[in-house]
């Protein structure tokens, strides 16, 4: 296991070396120059030129990306030209946020999706499949903010059960900061559950095929523990990969839904700083966002060692 | 047979619907087991000879439709509710699949799978279990079966894994086992030994058992009947010994022939059956295997013949056309 882990960690270098050089290279290509952008249309040629040279900025690409390489490994991302403020700090003062309504949303579309997953395999083909498959679908294509309205509209004005924008931190008041969450994570999970449902309803169907669901019948085990033990692990590993791809693209925050609810989240931050102009916040969120996509799928790698002992031995 | 027996199939068929139309894959069978007798059954491959264990065993697929009756300890199996056949598989019918590759969960331990049918059915604590565990795959010839408990069946060889196969069909001490073609799928130096421990413990344990093989070979000198089957009928049923000494089905006999023999010379060409069965999606009128067989004439293809008892010695056949035992003395 732990040759497996050290393989995988290995492979982890050339991807994210390959990402800080993709995330360089698209914000120094934006059109539109940093010295301009910070100085105004006002500037003139010489203090554009000071400002160039001392941002190195007239350095060529290859060496401003390895200074910035540089200070990235030493944890320094730049600091906003607006603000003045560290862009580590900003990406970990809303990273929080984002993760909560991350988890949350997972949680709630893989409570949704699992379990009629399951239904749908087993009732493979009857009423019940083809009416839970096509509301699925039909779920799916429902546009995230349309969700958001609907759910406000139900959840915050009708029933005024839930508050309907707004955030407080968890340390002020944990109950009222899980309550702010739900509608959004409802209205994420709402995305999330039809395709989990989907993948997993068509491996476990063809997992319930195989002899060793026969032969677990044959030896007069209990439904439950045919669907849950026999059939659901061997049939998880989509359902871990689409997990896992979620995942890694909520930890860059959820643009519309931050923006509906209110959040103050990395998907704010970025729209934040895509309005300003603000290259630097913008390049350092996309490296974090991009890190995190990838070292949430190093996990997922890690996990499916865990649920299929052939993988963990090397012999896929 | 003064008790009743242990299993009786009476008229079972069983039809599959296909694209191309219903399939007839087992055809009116009456077979019966008693306790502790083994009975083979032996056919080419689509016979029908998985789908009728499957039929026992009441594990179809959703969509075959199944009539006649399995009677099985008193009881129709066709009637029986879920939650009884539950009970009923594992402590009194088990089934030993074709191939081990397949029909041991990947993802879970040896252990883990040899068990829970411990303690679902026996009413086992985890540590009784396991030492009950222990005990069975020593039974069955697994050398360091504590550690073989914690490994998972990717990392045992295919005779180890039927050999683990038989361990867990045969905890929860069956009144009948069914083994599937349990060597097709293994190693000629494997298969030998694994039939070798089927009918040590069919005998230690006074088990009744149905091997199901498409080779005459293998049940020879393993059961005590044999039943022949060809597209989806019983053909012919005989004592093991009265049927290989008089052997009346023309099928029968040519199934034997295509056994490579060891005392023939080198480069002698098998005596392969020619043709093929018949498409089960269409049903012949007269005899299944009239088309391949040296022996049929017009009353063949015009009627069916019935499963008799004639004047076979304790045995029946379907043939119009029997051969006479003197002329099966080498087929």
């Amino acid at each position: 296991m732990a040759r497996f882990v050290g393989r995988r960690l290995l492979y982890l270098l050339p991807v994210l070396l390959a990402v800080s050089l993709l995330t360089f290279l698209i914000a120094s290509l934006l059109p539109g120059d940093l010295a301009y952008a910070i100085l105004g249309d006002q500037a003139t040629p010489e203090k554009l030129a000071a400002l160039r040279a001392k941002m190195g900025l007239d350095l060529p690409i290859w060496q401003r990306y390895l200074h910035w390489l540089w200070d990235v490994l030493q944890g320094d991302l730049g600091r906003s030209f607006r603000t003045g403020e560290l862009v580590l700090d900003a990406v970990l003062d809303r990273l929080p946020v984002s993760i909560e309504l991350m988890i949350m949303a997972e949680i709630m579309g893989l409570l949704i999706g699992i379990p009629l997953a399951i239904l749908c395999a087993v009732k493979n083909g009857s009423a019940i499949d083809r009416f839970f498959t096509g509301f699925a679908f039909a779920n799916l294509s429902l546009p995230s903010f349309m969700v958001a309205i609907l759910l406000i509209f139900l959840f915050a004005v009708q029933f005024n059960w839930l508050p309907a924008t707004g955030w407080v931190p968890f340390s002020e008041d944990p109950v009222g900061n899980l309550r702010s969450f739900v509608l959004p994570a409802l209205t994420l999970a709402f995305a999330e559950w039809p395709s989990l449902m989907r993948v997993l309803r068509s491996d476990m169907i063809a997992t319930l095929q195989e002899d060793y669901i026969a032969m677990a019948k044959a030896k007069g085990l209990r439904p439950a523990r045919i669907l849950l033990v026999h059939a659901l692990k061997p049939s998880s590993l989509t359902l871990v990969t689409i997990t896992g791809i979620n995942i890694g693209r909520l930890i860059g925050g959820a643009l519309i839904v931050e923006t509906i609810f209110a959040l103050p989240g990395i998907g704010r931050l970025l729209v934040g700083a895509i309005y300003a102009r603000d290259f630097i916040i913008l390049q350092g969120v996309v490296l974090f966002v991009a890190a995190g996509f990838v070292i949430v799928n190093f996990i997922v790698d890690m996990l499916y060692g865990v649920l299929d002992p052939r993988i963990r031995h090397g012999r896929a | 047979m003064t008790n009743p027996p242990l299993l009786s199939v009476e008229g079972v068929s069983v039809e599959l619907p296909t694209p191309r139309g219903q399939l007839l894959a087992v055809d009116k069978v009456d077979l019966e087991v008693a306790a502790g007798r083994t009975l083979g059954v032996v056919g080419e491959s689509g016979c029908g000879k998985t789908m009728l264990s499957r039929a026992i065993l009441q594990l179809l697929p959703k969509k075959a439709a199944l009539s006649g009756r399995i009677m099985f300890d008193g009881q129709d199996m066709v009637q029986l509710s879920p939650e009884a056949l539950r009970r009923l598989r594992g402590p009194s019918l088990a089934v030993v699949f074709q191939n081990p590759m397949t029909s041991l969960n990947p993802v879970l331990t040896i252990g883990t799978q040899l068990i829970e049918t411990l303690q679902a059915h026996m009413g086992m604590a985890a540590p009784a279990a396991a030492k009950r565990g222990i005990e069975l795959l020593a039974a069955v010839g697994i050398p360091a079966p504590e550690q073989r408990l914690r490994q998972y069946p990717h990392q045992l060889s295919g005779g180890m894994r039927q050999r683990v196969a038989i361990a867990i069909a045969l905890s929860c001490e069956p009144k009948l086992l069914i083994a599937d073609e349990p060597t097709t799928a293994l190693d000629v130096t494997v298969q030998a030994q694994i039939l070798d421990l089927l009918a040590r413990e069919q005998q230690r344990r006074h088990m009744a058992m149905i091997l199901i093989t498409h080779d005459l070979g293998v049940v020879a000198g393993r059961t005590d009947e044999v039943a022949v089957m060809y597209a989806g009928r019983v053909v012919e049923r005989a004592p093991t010994t009265t049927l290989f000494s008089h052997m009346r089905m023309p099928y029968t006999a040519a199934l034997l022939a295509a056994i490579p023999k060891l005392d023939s010379p080198p480069h002698t060409a098998l005596p392969a059956i020619a043709g093929r069965p018949p498409d089960p999606t269409r049903p012949l009128r007269g005899c299944s295997f009239a088309p391949r067989c040296s022996r049929a004439d017009d009353r063949c293809q015009a009627a069916k013949p019935p499963l008799d008892t004639a004047d076979h010695i304790g045995g029946q056949y379907a043939c119009w056309h029997p051969l006479q035992p003197a002329a099966v003395a080498r087929a």
